[in-house]
């Protein structure tokens, strides 16, 4: 063996261990995965179903047809469940992305970091391995959304296929490599979980609303949709939409969400694996 | 014997005030124990960091194994096993589970690791809890186990922070006799830290007294002792107010005499002979003696000596900071 091929091989050895580190702390504690599907689960049961739009117009005596022709212009789809539902998983995807920067604190804090660096263990791989463990959650947590929503009422496209859940997945990959490497990179010298926590509380909201997770952008004052147009969001959103619930997909538009979406991944996963060359050691 | 670890003027300033480590030098031998001996705060930990390739020094350079820390720190850490002062294992996996993450991260083949990691973990008389998480360890057994992830990669070089910090006596005892066979059966190399003085005292060849970043003094215990050149007695006398050390110092063989309270610490020479003297010239002049003690010099004397502070202290702190090391924050 190559001295190269040596080091090309333990770099992933403790790329992967320090990943499946994370992973196992995380299916250990059956817990955590509870918690994190809560809270989709409880904004589509209430958010979703209170929020019956489709009822607004049969309670104002605007025909079925009608009502309906008007939901598909505004959604998509006829019903606001639906869409709702599949911004859900963005909204599973964002929480989880954005709480991965929380345990590299930890780590700093509880003395592991320490121990990693003084490791021949890849600066990179330290990093990487956080932002692939929150990738690797998020992505089964979307697939357990995605059953529930099912369970919920949520419905398929007529034209769905396993191909089209393939693509989803996709899509909520990039976005969620883009986002876990982004709030990885803002945690890199934190020691102050307070702080991360603060980040965290600031923009995960702001992030959801001025995407089309919950509300279609282009009905959005002109200001909110220039923000949602630079917004990852509502790239992954729309990819996922077109795949699972929308009857016609639009390709060029899905072509742009997923160039868009990989362009996001690629920049900040490659700033992520650069800053902690830079800043992981102080 | 080679110099495996060669310090030439090593700094580090944090948030451009704090001068942690300052300017310090010295050499460590293949095969011998180092120990850096100091109060809270000295700078013992950071001096480690900065060896073991986390800390990046403000300036000054350093070589480990002939791998300079800061061109060549891959180097530098494939040859070097680290134990740190806080205990870092994961407490949501078992002993094994960690021993195995320390032994990936320096891309060791399972096959070969699983051995080594059966291996240490009877060394260090574990292995009947490798399965047990680690949170239901006690402080001792964390200590070992942090030990035993530390030598995984067979090092040249082990970086021991407090070992034996927040240990009771029977624990410590028990880590030192490790940490000795460990040095006999791999032919190790030991740098380790510590503000045990019979700690010190037991297990380094060599010690440095580091204060304030700085190293005062650095010898091996028993050049220490002589260097503090006569035996100390300690004489107390009823009442505090009656300065007597002018008493004293007129005896012959008398070198110094502190005062503290009613309490003198006379260094002498021959003690055993200068002692009589001392009494009978208090006596004689109506002073009444409450307490006497003869001691050869120990640690305690020589870091009294060069440090102005006895190491006691400090040591009331420990609770403390052992329930700090199992959670610590750094900032
Ligand atoms: N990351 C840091 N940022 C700022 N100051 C620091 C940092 N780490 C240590 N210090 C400061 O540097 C000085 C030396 O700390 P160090 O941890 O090296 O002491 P030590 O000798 O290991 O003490 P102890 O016996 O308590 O472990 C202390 O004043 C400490 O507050
Ligand atoms: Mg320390």
């Amino acid at each position: 063996m190559t001295q190269e091929n040596h080091n090309a091989k333990s770099m992933f050895h403790g790329f992967w261990a320090l990943t499946n580190r994370d992973l196992k702390k995380w299916y250990k504690e059956p817990i955590l995965l509870f918690m994190s599907i809560i809270q989709p689960v409880l904004w589509m049961g209430l958010f979703g179903r209170a929020m019956n739009i489709g009822a607004i117009f049969t309670n104002n005596n605007v025909p079925p047809e009608i009502a309906n022709q008007l939901m598909i212009q505004t959604f998509g789809v006829g019903d606001y469940f639906s869409f709702m539902a599949v911004g859900m998983l963005s909204f599973v995807i964002v929480f989880t992305a954005m709480f991965s920067g929380m345990s590299i604190v930890w780590d700093r804090r509880l003395g592991f970091l320490n121990k990693a660096l003084s490791t021949p263990v890849a600066r990179g791989a330290i990093i990487m391995s956080k932002v692939l463990s929150a990738v690797v959650r998020s992505l089964i947590q979307a697939g357990i959304v995605i059953v529930l929503a099912w369970l919920l009422g949520m419905q398929f496209s007529s034209s769905f296929t396993v191909l089209h859940l393939l693509g989803t997945f996709a899509a909520l990959f990039l976005m969620c490599l883009g986002l876990a490497s982004l709030f990885i990179a803002i945690a890199i010298r934190s020691t102050r979980w307070e702080t991360q926590m603060a980040v965290v509380n600031l923009l995960n909201l702001p992030l959801i609303f001025t995407s089309n997770a919950l509300f279609p952008s282009n009905f959005m004052p002109d200001w909110l949709q220039t923000i949602s147009r630079i917004n990852p969001i509502t790239y992954g959103t729309d990819a996922a939409r077109q795949l699972l619930i929308l009857s016609t997909i639009d390709t060029s538009k899905l072509i742009m969400d997923f160039a868009f979406l990989g362009g996001f991944a690629l920049v900040f996963a490659t700033a992520g694996i650069i800053l902690s060359w830079k800043y992981l050691s102080k | 014997m080679e110099e495996i670890i060669q310090v030439d003027n090593l700094t580090k300033v944090f948030n451009k005030s704090l001068t942690a480590v300052d300017h310090v030098s010295f050499s460590v031998k293949e095969g011998e124990i180092f120990g850096f001996l100091g109060p809270n705060g000295a700078g013992k930990t950071t001096t480690i960091n900065m060896l073991i390739t986390v800390l990046k020094p403000t300036s000054g350079t350093a070589t480990v194994c002939g791998h300079s820390i800061q061109k060549d720190a891959n180097g530098v850490r494939n040859s070097i096993g680290v134990v740190p002062q806080e205990y870092t294992a994961d407490e949501d996996l078992t002993g094994m589970e960690n021993i195995l993450l320390c032994a990936d991260l320096y891309g060791i083949p399972r096959s070969e690791s699983k051995k080594r990691a059966q291996e240490l973990l009877e060394l260090v008389e574990l292995t009947k809890f490798a399965d047990k998480r680690v949170q239901t360890y006690s402080g001792g057994m964390r200590r070992r186990l942090e030990l035993a992830c530390g030598l995984i990669n067979r090092p040249r070089v082990l970086f021991l922070d407090e070992p034996t910090l927040g240990l009771d006596v029977q624990t410590r005892a028990a880590t030192w006799s490790y940490i000795k066979r460990l040095k006999e059966q791999y032919n190790m190399t030991i740098f380790m830290t510590t503000h045990y003085l019979e700690e010190a005292d037991n297990l380094c060849d060599r010690i440095a007294i580091i204060d304030h970043g700085k190293i005062i003094k650095l010898d091996s215990p028993d050049a220490l002792k002589e260097s503090i050149d006569g035996d100390i007695l300690t004489v107390t006398t009823k009442e505090d107010d009656n300065d007597v050390s002018g008493l004293i110092s007129k005896v012959p063989k008398v070198k110094e005499v502190k005062k503290q309270n009613s309490t003198y610490r006379v260094k002498v020479e021959k003690g055993e002979e200068t002692a009589p003297l001392i009494l009978n010239a208090l006596m004689k002049n109506g002073v009444t003696i409450t307490k006497l003690s003869l001691s050869k010099p120990t640690l305690d004397e020589v870091y009294l000596e060069y440090t102005g502070k006895t190491i006691r202290e400090e040591e009331g702190t420990d609770m403390f900071r052992q329930r700090i090391t199992l959670r610590r924050a750094r900032h």
